[in-house]
């Protein structure tokens, strides 16, 4: 049975087994694990499917090889439905070690396919990972279907006659592995093989090395004689939009969005930023777009990165730099700067675990109460989320227009999980009204020139850049006085002032759109109500609860700073209200303070995203009284 | 057009620094010389820091950014890279520039952007009413070192060239005759131009270059250098700078008929940066001259000129940034859906 869907949805499946597949893919980390996922992901968008996408890997470059924490995982959901999120247990892992078998078999639901290297299953590696015996001949395996094969072995012998040095040839164990999955996908490995020529088109010996791989992995799922109780995947392609398409993660969709913002704005970009994970993806992705104007900095530091955007926001850019959690916390004082000489700058905070140092690698919403009120004396600034990797592109050019229209700096929070994850992307079309151009003039008359007159709609102070001849003026983090722009230490004129940047949220209030329901009715029992890349479990387990007749809605925030002015109001119409996060409160407590109303906030900070059975567990519950 | 003289230079803004505070004289020697040179109004950005130095920007009828404490080398990176055609005017202190600043200073200096950073070293911390500052001599009371300070000061022109930088140079505030020169050289150097500027407060620290300043002593404990000129000093032209004979360093020398004469001593070369470093020390022991001037200025590539090749050599229109966008976005895989 499929979910009631929208104009353009793709329907959201009530048969897990039967419209998507979640596999996890699991080795050590220099095992090319995550290159193995990716390809996976690419191919299987490429064929029509809708995926979602989680990679997992140690904070650790090289862990020791062989043990628990050094285990690198790709997670993929493969569906003909809307897939949203990357799944709850999977229905299928490949262990590429005994640590990966360790790690992950516990996510395995039962009866699920287990594809095992069992060639490295040595006495010392089953020990090191923490087995006491060996699993394959304890019974822990039981009732899995089990594909054991000596993937190394096979591999050496495959690329034996590409004549590689033992270590290369072990390499394309992955390529390998690929060629098994795709098998068990029931795809051929045309795709894949092409990918392997281009990528390796300068290194011949490799290039056929991991092509004798790849064919000898599907070949083995072919001619093998496995358990009669291993059956292959069957997912069509899915019913999506007309278009053209790609692969996208939220850290590319995001600097593309950000260029793009700029450049409807009618000015450059400038990427300031130090590096951190997991926001360095961005800085990777600004760099290349260097031959169309963007101008990127590796700073000394993340004060510096933030300052040297906006002294180029200052001069005429559009400032813009990156970060997560620790650095935004060092770019700070910059921020209220920014705040005080009503430059426009975007910050974008890739989150991860926190406090301090925290979990670089693992995602997180916590720095929701940062964005919003993490600064010294009443600095408002407006802070955006996008849901899901593809919406970042959206965000980022919203964040660009709302900084450059009202002239303030803007929070983007995204996190770990919508940065690092992939999903299919309809290519934009820049003539779409959502992309008009929204150009900014910087000022050159000097009649009636005030540096910080403010204009009443959008609150903006005139963008008037050194260079310009007789609007030479000074300003700064003092206090200023109203219009002129001098410093001032009234006492009224501070008043008026901080009301003018409380009035720019205000302003902003008004330009955005109301909050919408995002699947459900208007009113009913129960709104599950997220923010940021929660977006996922949640939608799926409301569409899933709503197609059988229950009554919850999803509210997805995309404004969190300031909230759509009918939120009261919609949130009003229903029962009880649920904010899954994932943290410990956060929007909840801001929710609680916006509208008076009564918040069940319900936190998940565990280095994943929701399962969808967690959401459906909350509506349930909410909807049994 | 008219020239501008060193009035219009001036802010409308009365300037509020304590009076007898040397930065008076600065301000005034700096807005004659941009008039001197030639500069203009708009093409001028004076950027700050905080502190009292930091204030000056205020007082400039030019382009001002007031920034926050120690932050100015970083604001003015961006300024610099994206519109390298500014002239660009960094004042700071030793707080400001060398204690919370220090790191930003270094990579400014190491990088070498074209601007003038104006380090203006009176040895205290001034508003917030006198504590010891990076530069502060050790023993020295101060509301927070009751006892005397047990820090080392350290050395503004060695920071700078130890960090990299390419022109650093040194003098006193009132010093006109010397400041001004040196500031022209600052503003034509395409590259970080470090100038310390040794700095009376009248209220924390009055007097601390007393010593040097003097009309009849200063002369026997300071010295000018001038590229290509012998390194004499004093009233009478009796003293000078050679190279220790035995070991590695210079020595101050008297001259004397029949001993050691001009030709003995060291001749400036401002392009040595050993020599630059020996002389950045000069004057921390006694009996040394404190040494004035350009110590040292070598030019290398400046960095936001190099730092924006790889840029289009012609403006892009939106419509060309967006149809390269769109280009760069099917790089990667793209299919298509019917």
């Amino acid at each position: 049975m499929e979910g009631l869907a929208k104009d353009g949805e793709l329907p959201v499946s009530q048969n897990p087994e039967v419209d998507f597949v979640r596999v996890r893919i699991a080795g050590d980390s220099g095992d090319g694990v995550q290159m193995t996922g990716t390809q996976l992901a690419e191919s299987a968008a490429r064929f029509g499917n809708d995926i979602a996408t989680f990679p997992d890997f140690p904070s650790d470059i090289r862990a020791p090889s062989g043990t628990v924490y050094g285990v690198s995982a790709y997670s993929l959901n493969i569906g003909h439905t809307e897939v949203a999120t990357f799944g709850d247990e999977s229905d299928a892992l490949v262990a590429l070690n005994p640590a990966a078998l360790k790690k992950y078999l516990s996510g395995l639901k039962q009866g699920g396919t287990l594809v095992i290297d069992g060639g490295s299953f040595t006495d010392r590696a089953i020990t090191k990972a923490g087995f006491d015996s060996d699993p394959r001949e304890n019974g822990m395996l039981e009732g899995m279907r089990l594909i054991d094969v000596d993937i190394t072995d096979l591999t050496e012998k495959a690329v034996k006659e590409a004549g590689l040095s033992a270590k290369d040839a072990k390499r394309c164990k992955n390529m390998w592995t690929l060629g098994l999955i795709l098998w068990l996908f029931e795809r051929d490995i045309e795709d894949i093989s092409r990918w392997i020529e281009r990528k390796f088109s300068k290194k011949p010996e490799i290039m056929q090395a991991n092509l004798l791989a790849l064919k000898a992995g599907h070949l083995y799922g072919e001619n093998a004689e496995l358990a009669p109780d291993v059956t292959r995947f069957h997912i069509p392609p899915a019913p999506v939009a007309a278009g053209d398409y790609r692969s996208i993660n939220g850290n590319e969709a995001m600097a593309y969005g950000l260029y793009t913002g700029a450049t409807l704005a009618g000015v450059d970009a400038f990427y300031g930023s130090y590096p951190i994970t997991p926001a360095s993806p961005l800085l990777h992705t600004f760099v290349k777009l260097k031959e169309l104007g963007a101008l990127s900095f590796q700073a000394e530091d993340e004060i510096a990165a933030v300052c040297a955007a906006l002294g180029a926001s200052y001069a005429g850019h559009l400032g813009i730099t990156g970060s997560s959690g620790p650095g935004v916390a060092l770019k700070t004082e910059a921020l209220g700067l920014a705040i005080m000489t009503e430059l426009p700058l975007v910050v974008v905070n890739v989150q991860r675990g926190g406090p301090s140092t925290g979990l670089p690698t693992k995602t997180e919403q916590s720095d929701l109460y940062q964005a919003v009120l993490g600064r010294n004396g009443d600095a408002p600034m407006p802070v955006i989320a996008p849901a899901h990797p593809g919406e970042c592109f959206d965000i980022g050019v919203e964040a660009c227009r709302l900084a450059v229209t009202h002239m303030t700096p803007v929070m983007v929070l995204s996190d770990g999980y919508i940065a690092n994850s992939s999903q299919p992307w309809k290519l934009p079309d820049f003539n779409d009204p959502k992309y008009a151009p929204f150009p900014v003039t910087h000022p050159t008359d000097p009649v009636g020139f005030l540096p910080y007159g403010h204009d009443p709609e959008t609150m903006a102070r005139p963008w008037a850049i050194p260079g310009t001849p007789e609007l030479m003026h000074r300003i700064g983090g003092l206090e200023r006085e109203v219009g002129t722009g001098n410093i001032s230490y009234e006492g009224e004129n501070h008043h008026k002032m901080t009301e003018i940047r409380a009035g720019k949220l205000e302003a902003i209030r008004r330009a955005i759109p109301l909050q919408h329901v995002e699947s459900g009715s208007e009113t009913g029992r129960v709104a599950i109500v997220g923010w940021g890349s929660s977006w996922g479990p949640i939608r799926v387990a409301t569409r899933r609860a709503i197609a059988q007749g229950k009554s919850v809605s999803h509210i997805h925030l995309r404004h969190i700073s300031p909230m759509p002015s009918n939120l009261k109001e919609l949130l009003s119409g229903f029962d009880k209200i649920i904010v899954p996060e994932m943290n410990y409160g956060q929007l909840a407590m801001l929710l609680r303070a916006q509208t008076g109303l009564e918040i069940d906030g319900r936190s998940c900070v565990k280095g994943r995203p929701f399962y969808v059975r967690e959401i459906s567990a909350m509506i349930d519950e909410a909807l049994e009284d | 057009m008219n020239q501008l003289t060193a009035k219009d230079f001036a802010s409308p803004l009365d300037v509020r620094w304590c009076p007898g505070c040397g930065d008076y004289a600065l301000l005034k020697t700096l807005q004659k010389t941009l008039a001197d040179e030639g500069a203009k109004l708009e093409d001028t950005l004076c950027i700050s820091g905080i502190g009292c130095s930091s204030r000056l920007p205020y007082y400039m009828a030019t382009y001002g950014f007031h920034t926050i404490h120690g932050r100015a080398p970083a604001i003015a990176t961006g300024v610099k890279l994206s519109n390298p055609e500014l002239d660009v005017w960094l004042f700071t202190g030793d707080g400001d520039g060398l204690s919370i600043g220090g790191n930003h200073l270094l990579h400014l200096l190491r990088r070498n952007i074209d601007m003038q950073v104006i380090l203006m070293n009176n040895q205290i911390y001034g508003l917030t009413k006198g504590q010891f500052s990076p530069t502060t001599q050790k023993g020295c009371r101060t509301p927070s070192s009751p006892a005397g300070v047990v820090d080392n000061p350290m050395n503004p022109a060695a920071f700078a060239l130890g960090a990299g930088g390419r022109f650093v140079a040194r003098c006193f505030d009132t010093q006109a005759k010397v400041l001004a020169p040196i500031l022209s050289a600052a503003k034509a150097f395409d590259g970080t131009a470090l100038v310390e500027v040794l700095q009376n407060c009248i209220i924390f620290n009055d007097g601390v270059f007393d010593g040097l300043k003097d009309k009849k002593q200063g002369p026997e404990v300071t010295i000018v250098v001038e590229h290509g000129k012998p390194m004499v000093f004093g009233a009478n032209c009796d003293k000078g700078i050679r190279l220790a004979p035995h070991g590695f360093g210079l020595e101050v020398v008297e001259l004397t008929e029949g001993g050691i004469t001009v030709d003995d001593l060291l001749v400036h070369d401002e392009t040595n940066p050993f020599l630059a470093m020996a002389l950045a020390h000069l004057g921390e022991k006694e009996g040394e001259p404190t040494v004035l001037g350009i110590l040292y200025r070598q030019p290398a590539e400046e960095y936001s000129k190099a730092a924006r090749k790889g840029l289009p050599e012609a403006e892009l229109s939106m419509a060309d940034k967006l149809s390269g966008l769109s280009k760069t976005l099917r790089k990667a895989e793209v299919w298509s859906v019917e």
